[in-house]
């Protein structure tokens, strides 16, 4: 194998897991302005994503210039392919970070705590599955991909009770319908929309890694299917081991 | 002598069901006296298909691809063991007219050998040592095939003129017709364009393409990449024993075989 080619393969591999880091911090950094109120912090957010958006384009570059100079094949290819596509998926989920943190010093003026916790709740779950699709893609481990893949339903589970909670606290007849009140809630709406675009986005990096280890597509109801082919190919190697 | 330990060959089970099939080869083994080249394989050609042997230099792969014509029965101290089918035919059963077999699985080889004869003799060479003698029937023949290999336009009007003084690609070009011209249904092509150069490789490459609706064709090739662009299917040997027989770009994006997977990313070989 060419030097060069294993050298950019290493170095692109190195750059993504600089990318998921930067982006994971993003979206601490929002999830905690939005819910402190933090102004600050919010601002931090937004200026650091146009770091974010230019090494997503450097990033991508630097892919197509691999597949111009050495013609990846195999594994190197769907590697080649996955970063291409999870790189966008890293540079969209930083967006959703500025959108959640411009949502910093709004939320109180709902006066409704219980839908703050919701959002937190939902916080935690989309930050979890974005740390965890990230993991998957170091270890390249398609079984933990697909059980990110899987707790995706759990996240939309959330959001709808957050949106539900919302629509019940908005159908009192007695809460005070004051511009400020209904602004926060549409924001609180709008930030737990992000939190579980983000959650999407981070299935799309668990399919990605399901590509590259194992060469099938999984999108569109091919979970189950690749699952039961993993199982089986690791009863085989169980079997041969023994 | 150790016996070499058989890797798992790794085939698709629908593989050449759907589609004729123009070779098949069963037990096929080699052997150069006591020492044994190819190991007992087992492959299955689709007709009308682009089909590419790959593998590092001394797998086997010209070894295999002579024996689909018995070129092998030249070489001295050579005895080929197994089955080979061509078209359902047992290509070593007694009785077999070797240059109809010849006729039926041309050949092409990596550096190219026209005679030393105009361009038309060259391709009307074949056809008239068996048995054509219509000047006519001949003139069409050598016409239809330098047409076919996109060589009539440029030596048309100097059809009696030397072969030898075409460039490389253009003399590739006239074997690869002098080959068509006896009407194989099979053509065998060793490292065709390894000798050439880059533009004259293409217009090798878009010929294999244009004629693998007429003609089975199998190519062995150092050239991965090669490989990749014009076959159908492609075999990957590895010190005379087929490793994995498989659909181009499967092989290429999600090869079956861990070894086939290092062999193409350039990990060994």
């Amino acid at each position: 194998m060419s030097r060069h080619l294993l050298h950019a393969l290493d170095d692109l591999k190195q750059r993504v897991a600089d990318l998921g880091t930067t982006v994971q911090q993003a979206v601490a950094l929002a999830v905690e302005a939005v819910l402190e109120g933090n102004t600050e912090k919010a601002r931090q957010v937004e200026a650091g994503d146009r770091a974010i958006d230019m090494d997503e384009v450097a990033l991508e570059e630097e892919c197509l210039k691999v597949f111009a100079l050495y013609q990846p094949v195999a594994t190197d290819l769907r590697l080649m392919v996955g970063i291409l596509k999870l790189n966008n998926d890293l540079e969209r989920i930083g967006d959703l970070a500025v959108s959640v943190a411009g949502n910093a010093g709004y939320l109180d003026a709902a006066g409704h705590p219980e839908l703050k916790e919701l959002l937190a709740q939902l916080a935690v779950r989309s930050q979890s599955m974005i740390h965890q699709g990230l993991d998957c893609l170091m270890r390249r481990d398609a079984r933990l991909a697909l059980d990110v893949c899987a707790s995706d339903d759990e996240v939309d589970r959330l959001y709808t009770a957050v949106r539900a909670s919302i629509q019940q606290v908005l159908a009192l007849p007695e809460e005070p319908r004051d511009l400020a009140r209904v602004e926060s809630l549409l924001r609180m709406v709008h930030t737990a929309r992000s939190l579980e675009r983000m959650a999407d986005h981070a299935t799309n990096i668990a399919e990605d890694v399901i590509y590259m280890v194992t060469g099938e597509i999984p999108r569109h109801g091919g979970h189950l299917e690749i699952r039961g082919w993993l199982d089986r190919d690791g009863e085989e190697a169980a079997r041969t081991a023994s | 002598m150790m016996e070499l330990k058989k890797p798992e060959v790794t085939q698709r089970e629908d593989m050449g069901t759907t589609t004729e099939t123009a070779v098949l080869a069963q037990g096929v083994e080699v052997w150069y006296g006591p020492s044994r080249s190819v190991h007992g394989i087992d492959l299955c050609l689709p007709a009308r298909r682009v089909t590419a042997f790959i593998g590092p230099s001394g797998c086997g792969k010209s070894t295999l691809l002579r024996c689909f014509n018995r070129m092998n029965d030249l070489i001295p101290a050579c005895a080929v063991k197994g089955s080979i089918q061509v078209h359902g035919m047992d290509i070593h059963a007694p009785g077999v007219a070797l240059e109809e077999l010849r006729r039926e699985v041309g050949m092409v080889f990596q550096k190219s050998n026209p005679f030393s004869k105009s361009i038309y003799d060259n391709v009307a060479y074949g056809p008239r040592v068996h048995g054509q003698k219509d000047h006519h029937q001949l003139d069409e023949i050598v016409e239809t095939c330098l047409k076919r290999v996109a060589l009539w336009d440029e030596v048309k009007d100097r059809l009696k003129g030397s072969a030898l003084d075409l460039s490389g690609g253009q003399q590739q070009r006239l074997c690869i017709a002098r080959a068509l011209a006896v009407g194989p249904r099979i053509l065998l092509m060793d490292e065709p364009a390894s000798a050439l150069d880059p533009r004259s490789t293409g217009r090798i490459e878009d010929l294999i393409t244009e004629l693998r609706d007429l003609y089975t064709i199998v190519i062995v090739t150092h050239n991965m990449q090669q490989a990749a662009r014009v076959s159908d299917y492609t075999a990957f040997l590895y010190e005379g024993n087929l490793v994995e027989f498989n659909e181009t770009q499967r092989l290429f994006t999600k090869p079956e075989n861990e070894q086939t997977n290092d062999y193409i990313t350039g990990r060994f070989g």
